[in-house]
């Protein structure tokens, strides 16, 4: 089965250019849906939508501070699932939060309470392949597509497995480390997407340190394109709205459709 | 009983590995580096000896005949509080940092809530030669002062954790981050028996040692009888799981206290952070919860897999008790044993003293994990 999220990232792809797909923190402010909307017309090939977590051991300071900021205003996986339903965003969303969220209520129920929503994907760090069946096989069931993640620390026999269960892309962990922006892409972002398009026809996308146009121009030489995350809830933070983060995605998308096209 | 996990670190439904791709790779090195260890002779030979001459084990067993004269209850107390930097929590340092020389680790990261595994890890990183970061919640930075500066002193580096409760929870949280990023050369010294496999079956084995002794020490105390209940504090229930692990295939009953503000087995609801599934606080969308307790070491929201397995058998009990009977069974064993608990400790006082009727006329052991000099200006000031 190939969903939305892969279809929309493989016709990117297909067509020669890159994949962009920024996070925006659900719940953020009034306006995040909006804001949702404006990454997607200024060029996002589908949008991760974080759910916050109350300890989000993959997140930098940036997604964190946002995280407890919409807890605190009264963020809920139902709040955030019900602004997506109905809300025409024009490219896939997929939700990226933590497993307790989806296994509170049953891998099941959070599996189709997405779907209900809309949402195509959905990525849970703190699920490694070893444990990942029971949530997979219910987001198959449901018609979600699983994203895993590929670390810079896999041995090379791990990572055709990696591929072989996630649905939609492969997100390449771009460095060994947590979520946010650092001043130069590590070495190892371009290892690991090399290394997975290796072993994989899906689309390879690589996040985690991708934190500027040029970072993300630099390693989408190897990847199919990047996920783009602490940038963008910076930006958030900083009370740039639905325009301030559009033009922060209309400018990586320029950047790589520049080089890429 | 007591065994386990199986080969994919369950006991029963809990445990397993919930932890980022990134960590995959060490766990699974630190699961076989600990299998290969543990069955070797001369690991083990090590290991005893830093036990005994460094720690200062076998730690004794006293019988409090001033406190069981006034309760009416045998209480018997295994006497963790006497070893090296005052808690049991040495045992499992001492072990694991043994382990992480052996793996050729050069770094120590820990998180801790008291302070009590953080001295203990400061101690270890101190004695090997290796760096040392510690984690903890601005919190209980503020509430266990002196032991922040004991960790200093002994050279090791202590880190504030100012996200979310800013307690132990949070300390976990930044200590899991840290080690994402320097996963190759720091080996993560988890104080308690919860987290991601092997964890909470290494942290186990390693205060084993408090069971075996035990049993031992009360065969020869009661003429070939073993007590009828052990009891424990609980947090993430690393004290517990070493006694309860020298009795589980006894008739002994064994029961675990946990605080009233931070009772993950008590209330019942299974959930998954810090790496494995588990009983754990958290609120009606799966949030993870603040506990609130009067000692730091116990404010923890979730327990470790085993006790959740023990939990759900039966084989093993859990109460709650509160603040309030915490600071009185602090004082009672005080005045008259003339031994200062440490607070974690005095909740399984706390619990033998309320439970008094049911339990006359029976022998209790009590794991008295720690002692109590950390927790002397914090009493000073509740009791002013």
């Amino acid at each position: 089965m190939i969903g939305a999220l892969e279809t929309a990232l493989r016709n990117r792809r297909d067509s020669g250019r890159k994949c962009l797909v920024p996070y925006i923190t659900g719940g953020l402010g009034d306006d995040w849906i909006e804001i949702v909307r404006a990454a997607a017309a200024a060029g996002a090939d589908a949008i991760e939508i974080g759910m916050p977590f109350s300890d989000p051991v993959m997140d930098g300071p940036t997604i964190q501070l946002a995280n407890d900021q919409a807890l605190a205003a009264g963020a809920t996986p139902q709040s955030i699932l019900g602004t997506l339903r109905g809300a025409d965003i024009g490219v896939p969303t997929v939700v990226m939060t933590y497993v307790n969220l989806a296994f509170h209520g049953g891998y099941r129920r959070f599996a189709s309470n997405l779907a209900d929503a809309g949402v195509s994907g959905c990525i849970l760090p703190d699920i490694p392949l070893e444990e990942i069946e029971p949530w997979a096989e219910a987001a198959d069931e449901a018609g979600v597509e699983t994203v895993l993640l590929a670390a810079p620390t896999a041995p090379d026999d791990r990572l055709p497995r990696i591929c072989q269960r996630s649905r939609g892309f492969v997100y390449g962990v771009g460095l060994v480390g947590i979520t946010g922006v650092r001043a130069d892409l590590a070495d190892s972002a371009k290892v690991i997407a090399g290394r997975l398009k290796s072993v994989t026809d899906k689309p390879v996308l690589v996040g985690v340190g991708v934190g500027s146009p040029k970072q993300a121009v630099e390693v989408s030489e190897v990847s199919d394109g990047v996920v783009i995350g602490s940038v963008v809830v910076q930006r958030m933070l900083d009370g740039g709205g639905p325009e301030g983060v559009g033009d922060l995605v209309a400018g990586f998308r320029s950047a790589l459709d520049t080089r890429f096209s | 009983m007591m065994n386990g996990p199986d080969e994919d670190g369950r006991f029963g439904e809990f445990g397993g590995t919930f932890v980022p791709e990134t960590l995959v790779p060490a766990c699974q090195e630190l699961e076989g580096a600990f299998r290969e260890a543990w069955a070797d002779p001369e690991f083990r030979n090590d290991l005893d000896g830093l036990l005994a001459d460094y720690a200062g084990r076998p730690s004794p067993v006293t019988v409090c005949s001033n406190l069981s004269a006034q309760i009416g209850v045998n209480v018997l107390l295994k006497r963790e509080d006497l070893n090296h930097t005052g808690s049991h929590k040495i045992n499992n340092v001492l072990g694991q940092a043994l382990l992480a020389k052996r793996m050729g680790k050069t770094h120590l990261v820990a998180e801790t809530g008291a302070g009590q595994h953080g001295v203990a890890t400061a101690t270890a990183a101190a004695l090997f030669d290796m760096e040392c970061i510690v984690y903890m919640g601005e919190v209980d930075i503020s509430r266990q002062e002196l032991n922040v500066f004991r960790m200093k002193l002994l050279g090791t580096e202590v880190r504030s954790a100012q996200s979310g409760s800013r307690t132990l929870k949070d300390a976990v949280n930044e200590a899991m981050r840290h080690w994402v990023s320097v996963v190759d050369s720091t080996h993560y010294c988890l104080g308690s028996a919860m987290g991601p496999h092997p964890y909470p079956w290494m942290v186990r084995e390693f205060h084993r040692v408090i069971g075996t002794e035990a049993r031992e020490q009360c065969l020869k105390l009661l003429d070939g009888r073993l007590p009828d209940v052990v009891t424990a504090c609980v947090g993430g229930g690393s004290n517990a799981i070493g006694i309860f692990s020298g009795f589980s295939d006894t008739a002994t009953e064994l029961v675990g206290v946990e605080p009233a503000g931070g009772a993950a087995v008590g209330r019942g609801v299974p959930g998954i952070v810090h790496g494995s599934l588990s009983y754990l606080m958290q609120d009606e969308w799966g949030q993870v919860l603040e506990a609130e307790s009067i000692s730091a070491g116990l404010d923890y929201p979730g327990v470790g897999p085993e006790h959740s397995y023990l939990a759900s058998t039966g084989r093993a009990s859990y109460v709650a008790v509160t603040d309030a009977e915490v600071v009185e069974a602090f004082q009672l064993l005080s005045r008259t044993e003339g031994i200062i608990p440490a607070l974690e400790s005095a909740h399984a006082i706390a619990w033998v003293i309320r439970a008094r009727e049911e339990l006359a006329g029976k022998t209790v052991l009590v794991n008295l994990s720690g002692r109590g000099d950390k927790d002397v200006a914090q009493m000073m000031d509740i009791l002013r």
